[in-house]
């Protein structure tokens, strides 16, 4: 492991969490907002510096990052390798970025390291790499690896009895590969009802609009189809992500179908697919920050 | 340590390759392009605009893709099956292997920005496996075109060709080495400098560097022999001997894992010959997934730079 726990962070992300259990459903909403924002400031730094990834993706999972590891994940990011902790995996690996930010935020590694980012020999690659990053759970980058691994995790809670949970988010465009499906089929086989698989319903992809590429529609049907409790939401409402979190109620893995927008808070970014990796000029870095201050 | 090649012009092979496919594809319509969302990233945005019936986008879905294009070709078609190295070779390993090596289906496996063209994107986008996987396929061509005019000529090949090829197509910009009218052959190296006392064998983005390592050593007074390994199956066995027999060590550098790729092939071919004609080898190459780093920075830390191959071939000839 290259990077270690930033202890005075991890105190803040510990304030933060007992802010939102007293606020009330309008200041943490607010509060969360003020932390997704933060991340995406950081993502725009850090793809400044670097010179490349993905912006648009990563700001369309950045509020769901959010609310997982504000209040939903059971972690400890003073002891990250817990026993029956709560298990994160990002199966959409190239959004790392996102990821990074959201974990220098609770403290596995301090912030300062967020401008390595692709840096030579730095910890952060431009995937997400579990025996350098405190915080990453496995490593991905090539689309389609993430929910069988979580499927694993799943089934490795059950056995243990532990009741931790799993969550697993991935891009729709990711769903277009055969192993998730093959997945989904483990998952509601073995009823893992601690298991829970987000799909980032940005609709784009890395060239063009899902529909337009393969179609994934009717994913919803689908989806039920292949066993699991189904819910909709709005991937960018803070309360909405909360509530599409919580424990199954069905005794079957749940499906999250987040709606989310690609390169969400920055106007110029939204909905574009030229967003998937392109670099903000230095007047764009700007009219960003700003617009996520 | 300077990497970048001293030479005027570098060039990003895809670009070659995406020119020759549309002219060919003008007059042939049998020629398809297969791909999994990677459009921009294989190039093929001129080709779909001018042919959009044939290019077939799967999405990002490999093992699809690679059956989906040995289906085309079973039926006549001349598939190129493009995507990033790793996705094509790793993640569809079973279907290069059954739907096109086994079935004999001539498909056109297509690695785009192979070796580590996506530097700090890291292992999994790296492409240094594919010398060791494929080269364990019987009836697979693998053909690694070191510049621009090898690209074009290795395309027009593919059409031509009754049997399934994986064809590595450079990103990461390289200079023109192939001396003009030179013409690639399948299952040949192509010598580049005639020498007596050292063989460099580079392929892809090290052939260049293995010419610049050539005129290093000169210098020091020696006579060097350089093999550009443009096709890595079949196999050039014959030079791999003659290189034994004729000079006093064999180099070889590539951009892959040293696990099975282009130097083991060379060791195999080395380690098989009479006592008398064996030769001290050395292979340059991945020993390691990679850390962070841009492709450059990555080349270096492995010791893939001319000062590293000229001083493996100081160390062949002086410790044997
Ligand atoms: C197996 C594999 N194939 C191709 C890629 C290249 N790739 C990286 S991101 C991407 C598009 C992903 O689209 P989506 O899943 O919708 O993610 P998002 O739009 O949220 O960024 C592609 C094709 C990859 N990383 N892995």
């Amino acid at each position: 492991m290259l990077l270690g726990t930033d202890v005075t962070q991890v105190e803040a992300w510990r304030k933060l969490q007992e802010k939102l259990t007293a606020a009330s459903v309008t200041d943490r909403s607010a509060l969360l907002h003020r932390r997704a924002n933060d991340t995406r400031s950081d993502v725009v730094r850090m793809i400044d510096h670097a010179g490349q990834g993905h912006i648009g993706g990563d700001f369309s999972v950045t509020d769901i990052l959010t609310v997982l590891f504000n209040g939903v994940l059971r972690i400890d990011p003073n002891d990250p390798q817990k026993a029956g902790r709560d298990r994160f995996v990002l199966s959409k690996g190239h959004c790392a970025a996102a990821l990074y930010a959201t974990l220098a935020s609770c403290g596995y590694f301090s912030p300062d390291e967020l401008l390595t980012f692709m840096g030579p020999l730095s910890a952060l690659n431009g995937h997400p790499n579990r025996n350098k990053v405190p915080g990453v759970e496995t490593n991905t980058g090539p689309l389609g690896h993430g929910l069988p691994v979580a499927v694993g995790q799943a089934l490795a809670a059950k056995l243990a009895g532990n009741g931790a949970r799993v969550f697993a988010v991935m891009g729709d465009g990711e769903m277009q590969e055969g192993s998730n499906w093959e997945a989904l089929m483990t998952g509601a086989h073995y009823g893992l009802d601690n298991l829970t698989a987000v799909v980032d319903r940005n609709r784009l992809q890395q060239g063009a609009r899902t529909e337009d590429t393969s179609s994934l529609d009717p994913l919803d049907e689908k989806l039920l189809a292949f066993g699991w409790e189904l819910r909709i939401i709005d991937g960018h409402d803070y309360e909405q992500l909360a509530a599409a979190f919580k424990p199954s109620s069905t005794g079957k893995p749940v499906a999250v179908i987040a709606n989310t927008t690609k390169g969400k808070g920055v106007s110029f970014i939204e909905d574009r697919v030229e967003w998937h990796h392109k670099v903000p000029s230095t007047e764009q870095v700007v009219l960003a920050l700003e617009e996520l201050a | 340590m300077s990497t970048t090649t001293t030479t005027p012009g570098l060039y990003d092979n895809r670009t070659a390759f995406a020119d020759e496919l549309i002219q060919l594809a003008r007059t042939d319509d049998r020629i398809v392009a297969v791909c999994n969302d990677s459009v921009g990233s294989s190039n093929l945005v001129a080709f779909r605009d001018e042919f959009p019936d044939r290019l077939i986008n799967v999405g990002i879905a490999e093992q699809n893709m690679v059956g989906v294009g040995a289906g085309l070709a079973s039926a006549g078609y001349i598939p190129f099956v493009c995507a990033a190295g790793p996705f094509l070779t790793g993640r569809s390993l079973e279907q290069v292997k059954a739907d096109v090596a086994y079935s004999q289906h001539p498909v056109i496996l297509c690695g785009m920005s192979p070796g580590m063209a996506y530097g700090e994107l890291g292992p999994t986008h790296h492409s240094v496996e594919d010398f060791s996987w494929l080269r364990a396929l019987p009836g697979l061509d693998i053909v690694v075109p070191a510049d621009r005019l090898q690209t074009r000529q290795a395309v027009q090949q593919a059409v031509a060709s009754p049997r399934p090829m994986y064809i590595r197509v450079g990103r990461h910009k390289v200079p023109d080495v192939s001396p003009a009218g030179s013409v690639l052959e399948r299952g040949h190296f192509q010598t580049l400098r005639e020498g007596t006392d050292v063989t460099l064998i580079g392929t892809g983005t090290l052939v260049s560097r293995a010419v610049e390592a050539a005129e290093l050593l000169a210098a020091d007074g020696l006579s060097v022999r350089v093999l550009n390994a443009a096709y890595i199956a079949p196999l050039d066995v014959a030079s791999i001997v003659a290189a034994a027999e004729e000079t006093g060590a064999i180099i070889t550098a590539e951009e892959g894992n040293v696990a099975g790729g282009l130097g083991a092939a060379v060791a195999s071919v080395v380690s098989q010959l009479g006592r008398d004609a064996r030769v001290p080898v050395r292979i340059l190459g991945l020993t390691e997934f990679a850390p962070t780093g841009s492709t450059d920075f990555l080349l270096d830390h492995f010791g893939l730079t001319p000062a590293h191959l000229a001083a493996a071939a100081r160390d062949a000839r002086t410790n044997g």
